[in-house]
């Protein structure tokens, strides 16, 4: 329906549309817009510490758009990223902590592990819609609370003697770097980024460059056809929550063993699978835009943080551009149609 | 044609938000004026203190906003203001914002750095250990560094207390206990509100439950419909967010049946007004008391031995009845003088050291 500028415009456009309604409320609420936005702005990419964090806050953000977005392309809606990163961030490190090996081999491991995890994960659902035809929303949903008490239980009782948080992964199974650190202030930075940008690309070869892509693709668009054509569709469908899952696992493990080195005990869920969703649509499901949403969401949620302090603006603001930069994105069709108005009025 | 109509009612919609937006900005106006008066920029003095909450934020009816209470209270003392050469908050979205967060404060230059509940431990130790200039303070746990104080309360004292207060009241002797996560902290509270039904009422049965979460009202209503349909006519909750829904139970029972006797016992504040109802033209409250921990005592004496230069870094300081850190809430509409003066009797024997109570759920 929409062509190849529109899909790039849309975006854009709500992007904008965010900002300014954001800017709007502001106004009402007595800040100063262009105070408030050059605060978020030094507070994201500022200087060397705050880019840091940025960077690191986009990359779970990458991980958790491409396992929305990936599933997404063959017809399933993943709504489960929140419960995938989590097993695969205690899975990697429980691997991180039960092994002492050296560091090219422990530190692949312990992320694979937390990707087998995440897809194990998502493999239930998807042996169950295909199989049986139960709904994935609903039964990701319900695994999201299944991993979140397990996981806490694990860490309580099982990598821990029951304590709210396990130990910290040992330096061969971490991701952090006292180079990225220091080159950043002591920020969070971690080398997680550079496997964030890599899983873009995978994402792009598997799904563009692959006859198995293909067929997921196919799948995506119409079932009945795809079948037709001699694709087997319920293998593709669980494939498809498989390699999702793997994605939103690597997220997990990103944050297990970069951001934070050790698993704690969730009192809620952190949130970033649930933001997965919004980035891959904002992304419209391709690799470079869950990139570049992925960058936004992470530049607005640490400036946010900053915001306050600087310059008074509350960080709920922020929670009100990214709401309407979504409503917007989700009601494309209203900005696909003006933007048609205008073109048909130049003409 | 009909394109035409919606293309019109489009843009007079857009015209009409261009003109209410302009509407808004006329308030802000006047608005602005009042907000202007409050952040002024002069320092009261060269002392800076700053607070990073968990996911709670400051308006969690909680320890953080009684932490939040702590250091305005010591900012007005002292005269100092709100911003960043003075006091002020961080506030955190999620987990991973804690070290940001804290890592945000010591680059504004503040003197002392809160860091306020449990979770914050290990990204208060990690920064600790990279900023050695900056003192900081950990809430509710034990942080390593020299440049570090941590704050604990006995919180398994003021449970006693409630405990006492529970096992005298109890009509069916069975009494429940809502914990938020199951962790060292939460079985303080369990452990002291056990030792204190067992003190006076041997009989009486504890049912200690987990919520599996703080911020979890319709598991906690859940939870608590449960308890009380089991017979339990008290609950003491420890749940932060979790236990509004027990409070949510207890005055739903209470409305249904205004003479039925279900009670809750509240936590780290005065949760009276929580507990507030009226059914059939008459008051309630379903709020026996309440333990109350005063994080904002400790904010404010910490902030305050800080200041003085006298930073109690690498000490463990543990706020109890006797420091004036934990007690039982002012309201005691609900309790009888007897068990009042039981209560009390109770308290003097804490504070005497003949009763040790126990900190941990054997």
């Amino acid at each position: 329906m929409f062509n190849r500028v529109q899909k790039i415009l849309i975006p854009v456009i709500s992007v904008i549309l965010g900002l300014i309604i954001g800017a709007i409320v502001m106004i009402i609420s007595g800040f100063n817009p262009l105070e408030g936005y050059s605060a978020l702005l030094k507070g994201a990419v500022g200087d060397s510490f705050y880019l840091g964090e940025t960077i690191r806050q986009i990359t779970p953000y990458i991980f958790a758009g491409l396992a929305v977005a990936f599933a997404f392309r063959t017809g399933l809606f993943n709504i489960g990223v929140e419960g995938q990163l989590l097993v695969g961030w205690i899975a990697s490190v429980w691997v991180g902590l039960a092994f002492d090996l050296p560091k090219v081999i422990h530190l692949p491991m312990s992320i694979l592990a937390g990707a087998a995890a995440g897809a194990l994960w998502a493999f239930v659902p998807g042996i169950l819609k295909a199989r049986f035809r139960v709904h994935e929303v609903i039964v990701t949903i319900m695994m999201n609370y299944i991993a979140l008490h397990l996981v806490n239980h694990l860490v309580r009782y099982v990598i821990s003697d029951q304590q709210n948080t396990t130990e910290r992964v040992p330096e061969t199974a971490s991701l952090k770097s006292p180079f990225l650190e220091t080159l950043t202030e002591f920020s969070t930075m971690h080398f997680g980024i550079f496997l964030a940008l890599a899983g873009a690309i995978i994402f792009w070869l598997i799904l563009e460059k692959t006859t198995a892509g293909f067929e997921l693709r196919s799948v995506g668009f119409n079932q009945h056809a795809s079948e037709y054509a001699g694709m087997n569709v319920n293998r593709n469908i669980v494939f498809s929550m498989v390699i999702s899952g793997a994605f939103a696992g690597l997220g997990g493990a990103m944050e297990g063993l970069g951001t934070f080195g050790y698993a704690f005990i969730h009192s809620a869920f952190s949130g970033v699978g649930f933001d997965g969703i919004a980035v891959a649509l904002l992304g419209g499901n391709v690799a470079i835009g869950v990139v570049l949403a992925a960058a936004l969401f992470g530049i607005l949620k640490q400036g946010a943080l900053i915001m306050p302090i600087e310059s008074g603006v509350p960080t709920e603001l922020v929670e009100i551009v990214i709401a309407i930069i979504i409503f917007f994105v989700a009601s494309s069709y209203i900005i696909a149609y003006v933007l048609q108005r205008f073109k048909k009025g130049a003409k | 044609m009909k394109k035409r109509k919606f293309g019109l009612a489009l843009s007079m919609f857009l015209a009409a938000g261009t003109i209410l937006g302009a509407c808004g900005s006329d308030d802000a106006d006047t608005s602005d004026s009042g907000e202007g008066g409050n952040s002024g920029e002069e320092s009261g003095g060269d002392f800076t203190v700053s607070m990073v909450t968990d996911v709670g934020g400051v308006d969690d009816k909680s320890f953080n906003q009684s932490a939040w209470e702590g250091l305005v209270a010591f900012g007005d003392e002292n005269g100092l203001k709100e911003g960043t050469d003075g006091y002020n908050y961080f506030q955190s979205a999620s987990d991973a914002d804690y070290v940001t967060n804290i890592n945000t404060a010591v680059r504004n230059d503040f003197d002392l750095v809160f860091g306020i509940g449990f979770l914050l431990q290990e990204a208060i130790e990690q920064v600790a250990a990279q900023q050695t200039d900056t003192n900081f303070a950990i809430v509710d746990s034990v942080g390593k560094g020299d440049n570090v104080a941590s704050i604990t309360f006995k919180e398994h004292e003021g449970s006693f207390l409630v405990g006492v207060a529970a096992g005298l009241q109890t009509k069916t002797d069975k009494i429940g206990f809502v914990g938020g996560v199951e962790s060292d902290l939460i079985n303080k509270f369990a452990a002291g509100f056990k030792a204190g039904v067992e003190a006076v009422n041997p009989d009486a049965v504890v049912d200690i439950k987990f919520a599996g979460s703080f911020g979890d009202a319709a598991r906690g209503q859940q939870m608590a419909a449960a308890m009380y349909g089991a017979g339990n006519d008290i609950i003491y909750h420890a749940a932060g967010g979790t236990g509004n829904g027990v409070f949510t139970e207890a005055k739903n029972l209470k409305k249904q049946d205004p003479e039925r006797e279900v009670y809750v016992i509240g936590v780290d504040r005065d949760q009276a007004e929580e507990g507030a109802l009226s059914a059939d033209g008459k008051d309630y409250n379903v709020t026996l008391t309440s333990m109350v921990k005063r994080v904002d005592v400790a904010v404010q004496d910490i902030s305050k031995r800080a200041m003085d230069g006298d930073f109690p870094g690498g000490e463990v300081i543990e706020y109890g009845i006797e420091e004036e850190g934990i007690s039982i809430a002012e309201t005691q509409d609900n309790l009888s003088q007897e068990i009042l003066d039981e209560v009390a009797d109770y308290e003097q024997k804490i504070l005497d050291g003949e009763i040790e109570v126990p900190s941990t759920l054997e």
